[in-house]
């Protein structure tokens, strides 16, 4: 079984599938029938394929496995090279368990249906693609070419100002990135390679750390999205169609976070920390400011959009917190984020399929027609909180408890944001569920359908699973998560070292 | 020195020959004989473009210096030669039912090939001017082929007028270069360029600037672009898809040869000049397309941008950066090719039509056609995986190489501006409701066969890159190593 190229097999069957619904032939129903099926056969195959990351990964090893090698551009030393370790394989294994429940959860979407799965399945070869690469120019390839499905995706199903907010995800991406590959250009010629495994022990020199990180940072904090340039964040995400915010907060915002944590702050410790004060500002802007604003939305995309701004803030200052703690709980945080977003999302979904609105005004009472969905919506409500038990609070406490150990104001400032974290999502709770169903064309309102809970039931599995349970995930994240930060001390230390001498010398 | 060498201008000779040959068929032919002359040509086109392949083991002069053969000229005259025939094709069916089916349309394209051919080819500033003048004056005429369009007969006159104009910089900068330097061919210039004390005299430099204000002229680089958009609009649509193909494949190669074969030990010199020129184009392509409502001037202005981002690698003044100019431009032909071909298939109750907003909701009207434009406008606007990205790369892996930091920043946030109305064209195509019954369905034979081969190129230039980029390796190679 180790054989096989399962990273190959993981990233490119999905376009396979694409291929083969490109191919179908029929009428219109026909078609749409068919592709429905196929993308979402496609991407269960691709999610079993992809299992073996999980149960035939090797948790003492803090290299890459499961890696394959061949030449793709001879002359340059640009290689097609895959491989994860356990920063990148538990995002594979989140875009792979994600896209086909986005598939089953687009399941009314009527117009352009074949499109339609082709753009996610194209999509899930990028996002596979892009954790899975290990050489540089493959990885900004991946990364940029996602936006162009998504770019679709947003533009054709989307909502009343998709246009707008198409260009907006499209153009700010796209500036944050374009930096980057200069940089990635100025690291091939400072050290003739784009393999990543070659880079992570490449020790830059100090002065150029700081433009290559100032780079990488540019295109990672869009994407992430840091404050203050996560506005296209809340206009993408309320006019997406309901899978692609899913795939779009579940997936797209971890390229950001798996960034700073592969190649920002190992490859560029001097810098990452030269830039911890900025980092940690802007993280803890994006927490309390952020929250706040969540506070007052009227439209629900809106606030979980912008909460998850919140969240990821609690991500960006994990990593750059430098401690063990810190940059499990940001891992963590991100899958837990990327389930539990999700799926508040898939809940936004379903309200607004039968309402067509996301106004929270419109609602109110839900808990009265509809049941099992007040109890779905409050399990991921919950998990968004943090409440113990659930994945949102793992990952928060481990950000927090790192943070501590960084900086202490830090940590307390960014403590608040817990806390009004609660605030906007129980008030948003309370007015779409709870109260009076005071609404007529709410009265009518059919419960989940079958289709729905079977979308929700994994979601809801691995929420708690990860909640009650966190220990396989650390475990896999451990030895290379240690492995960075170990890195990181051992950098800092010798910056310190190096800035005593010069100092000592400058007095002499 | 004596020795004319002709074997070494084989596809030069070859086109000249069947040029006036077809020429001749059709004068006696007469007016049916336009299908005929069109496919021979295309024909002749492809039996040179293999001639030109014939490995000549390395660099050959001929005809007592003023020529030469060498990859570098090979790798140009290959794709101005496969530019022109696919132009010829998708001219075809388009010139019929526009009313201008002259056979004279394909043995003009033939001669204009010979120029570009004789164009990169050159070694010496007399037999450059030569080439560069056929080329240009068999492009005046095509440019106002359409002879009752208003619009193009303007097209052609200003196209005439300020091409004469270049010329005319041209052979002032040749004079004085000559004067200062003695001699007009390459080899000797690059050493007697240099007086005793290492300087470059002042005329000689003045030439120098001369001589690219000229050449910058012909790649419609600016600020030397005004004609561009006019001529653009105004010259029927295959016409245009050619300008915006084989010339400027010839005249950016001839530029390269020029600066870096004669002027090379002034690189220092002419650096600062290249700089500008990508700087301006870039800037101008990215910025004046925005406004664009006519997808013609749009293509104009996009290959303004083009050429800018060819001339960055130009600017890094090495091997590596002489490889990213010929990468960017093949790829540039490709897609370039492709959005013309998409441009042909929009016609409505058998009129053509050139606004953008009338490829609304195209994706649903012609699915295939919006895929293709949409793969050229991606591509163009430097997204990976597709071709245009690479081309990119390669350039800005030279100009990061040479140290031109400033350059590849401003090169690439032009790149998000410009990636703005590329979009839109995608936009328009895909998020917006079709108006009316949509483009008139049926595609000609040219203009599809060009946008299938040219999308899949585009689409698939990652998986194997190694073929284009190790030749222009070589013909790179080959513009230093001689």
């Amino acid at each position: 079984m180790t054989d096989w190229p399962i990273l190959s097999l993981v990233t490119f069957l999905p376009l396979a599938g694409a291929v083969f619904i490109l191919a179908v032939n029929g009428d219109e129903a026909s078609v749409a029938r068919n592709a429905r099926w196929a993308a979402l056969w496609t991407s269960l195959v691709v999610f079993v394929v992809s299992l073996p990351l999980w149960f035939a990964f090797d948790r003492t090893n803090a290299g890459f496995q499961f890696v394959e090698r061949s030449v793709w551009i001879p002359g340059y030393g640009i290689g097609y090279h895959m491989g994860v370790d356990g920063i990148s394989a538990p995002f594979i294994l989140l875009s792979t368990f994600l896209t086909p429940l986005c598939i089953l959860a687009s399941w009314h979407v009527q117009t352009r249906v074949r499109e339609y799965m082709v753009a996610f399945l194209v999509l899930e070869t990028f996002m596979v693609g892009t954790f899975a690469s290990l050489d540089l120019l493959l990885f900004y390839v991946f990364f940029e070419a996602v936006l162009i499905p998504m770019f679709l995706i947003i533009g054709v199903w989307g909502g009343k100002r998709r246009v707008y907010a198409a260009f907006k995800f499209f153009l700010y991406t796209l500036a944050g990135s374009v930096l980057m590959l200069v940089a990635m250009l100025a690291i091939y010629w400072q050290t003739e390679t784009t393999n990543i495994v070659e880079l992570l022990d490449y020790d830059f020199p100090a002065p150029m750390q700081t433009w290559l990180w100032l780079a990488f940072f540019a295109s990672f904090a869009v994407k992430v999205p840091m404050w203050p340039v996560h506005t296209w964040l809340p206009d993408a995400h309320v006019e997406a169609p309901t899978a692609g915010s899913v795939i779009l907060a579940g997936v797209l915002l971890k390229m950001g976070g798996y960034g700073l944590i592969r190649f920002s702050v190992p490859m560029f410790p001097a810098a990452s920390e030269l830039f911890t004060p900025l980092v940690f500002t802007l993280s803890i802007v994006a927490v309390i400011y952020t929250s706040l604003v969540a506070l007052v939305q009227e439209d629900i995309k809106k606030l979980i959009a912008y909460s998850s701004v919140a969240h990821m803030g609690f991500v960006t200052l994990g990593i750059f917190a430098g401690t063990r703690q810190g940059v499990e709980g940001a891992m963590f945080q991100m899958i837990s984020h990327g389930i539990v977003s999700g799926a508040l999302f898939l809940c936004v979904g379903v309200i607004y399929d039968r309402l067509h609105t996301r106004e929270i005004a419109r609602y109110g009472g839900l808990v009265h027609r509809m049941p099992a969905y007040a109890t779905v919506f409050m399990v991921f409500t919950m998990a968004s909180v943090g409440l113990p038990g659930t994945s949102g609070f793992v990952g928060e406490f481990l950000v927090l408890t790192g943070t501590f150990e960084a900086s202490t104001w830090a940590a307390a400032l960014a403590s608040t944001g817990v806390i009004l974290g609660a605030a906007y999502m129980l008030y948003l709770y309370r007015r779409v569920i709870f109260g009076k169903l005071v609404h007529a064309d709410l009265q009518t309102m059919p419960d989940l359908s079958l289709r729905e809970k079977l979308v929700f039931a994994p979601l809801i599995v691995g929420t708690l699973w990860l909640g009650i349970q966190p220990q396989p995930v650390l475990n896999m994240l451990g030895p290379s998560v240690q492995n960075i930060v170990d890195r990181y001390d051992v950098a800092r230390e010798q910056n310190r070292l190096n800035s005593h001498a010069q100092a000592a010398e400058q007095r002499q | 020195m004596t020795d004319l060498y002709f074997s070494a201008a084989l596809p030069e000779l070859l086109l000249a020959f069947s040029g006036l040959a077809l020429l001749m068929l059709g004068v006696f032919m007469g007016p049916n004989s336009t299908r005929l002359v069109s496919w021979l040509a295309v024909a002749v086109l492809l039996v040179a473009s293999v001639l030109a392949l014939t490995p000549e083991a390395s660099r050959t002069t001929a005809f007592s210096g003023l020529f030469v053969a060498d990859p570098f000229a090979s790798f140009a005259k290959v794709l101005a030669f496969l530019a022109t025939a696919a132009t010829i094709l998708m001219g075809l069916e388009f010139n019929r039912r526009e009313g201008f089916d002259r056979f004279e349309y394909p043995v003009l394209m033939i001669f204009a090939a010979l120029g570009m051919s004789m164009m990169v080819s050159a070694n010496d500033l007399m037999s450059l001017y030569m080439g560069l003048e056929l080329q240009s004056l068999s492009l005046y005429v095509l440019a106002a082929f359409r002879r009752d369009s208003v619009k193009a007969t303007e097209a052609g006159l200003k196209y005439f007028v300020l091409g004469a104009l270049s010329s005319g910089l041209y052979l002032y900068g040749a004079s004085l270069i000559y004067g200062f330097s003695g001699t007009t061919n390459f080899e000797t210039l690059a050493a007697s360029m240099i007086d005793q004390a290492g300087a470059v005299p002042l005329g000689a430099m003045f030439g120098i600037v001369f001589v690219s204000a000229a050449l910058a002229f012909k790649i419609s680089a600016a600020p030397f672009h005004m004609w561009t958009p006019d001529v653009y609009e105004g010259a029927p649509t295959p016409v245009t898809a050619f300008f915006a193909a084989a010339p400027k494949i010839a005249a950016i190669a001839l530029f390269a040869r020029v600066l870096v074969e004669p002027f090379g030990p002034l690189a220092k010199d002419w650096q600062q000049i290249v700089v500008f020129i990508a700087i301006a184009s870039m800037l101008i392509g990215a910025f004046a397309a925005i406004a664009q409502t006519n997808i013609k001037r749009l293509m104009a202005y996009s290959s303004i941008g083009h050429i800018g981002y060819a001339l960055v690698g130009l600017s890094a003044g090495d091997e590596t950066g002489v490889r990213g100019v010929l990468v960017y431009m093949a790829i540039y032909l490709a897609m370039n090719l492709t959005a013309f071909a998409a441009i042909l298939c929009m016609k409505r109750e058998g009129k053509m039509v050139e606004t953008i907003a009338d490829l609304a909701g195209l994706a649903r009207t012609q699915p295939l056609v919006a895929a293709a434009l949409a793969i050229a406008m991606f591509s163009m606007a430097g997204i990976p995986p597709l071709a245009g990205f690479f081309g990119k790369l390669y350039v800005f892996l030279a100009a990061v190489s040479a140290g031109l930091y400033a350059l590849a920043v401003i090169g690439v946030l032009a790149s998000v501006v410009s990636a703005y109305y590329y979009l839109r064209i995608v936009k328009i195509m895909y998020f917006d409701a079709p108006v009316g019954a949509g483009f008139d369905r049926g595609l000609d034979a040219g203009p599809a066969a060009v946008l299938g081969a040219g999308a899949a190129f585009t689409l698939l230039f990652f998986a194997w890159p190694a073929p284009l980029v190790g030749a222009a390796s070589v013909a790179a190679a080959a513009l230093f190593g001689g």
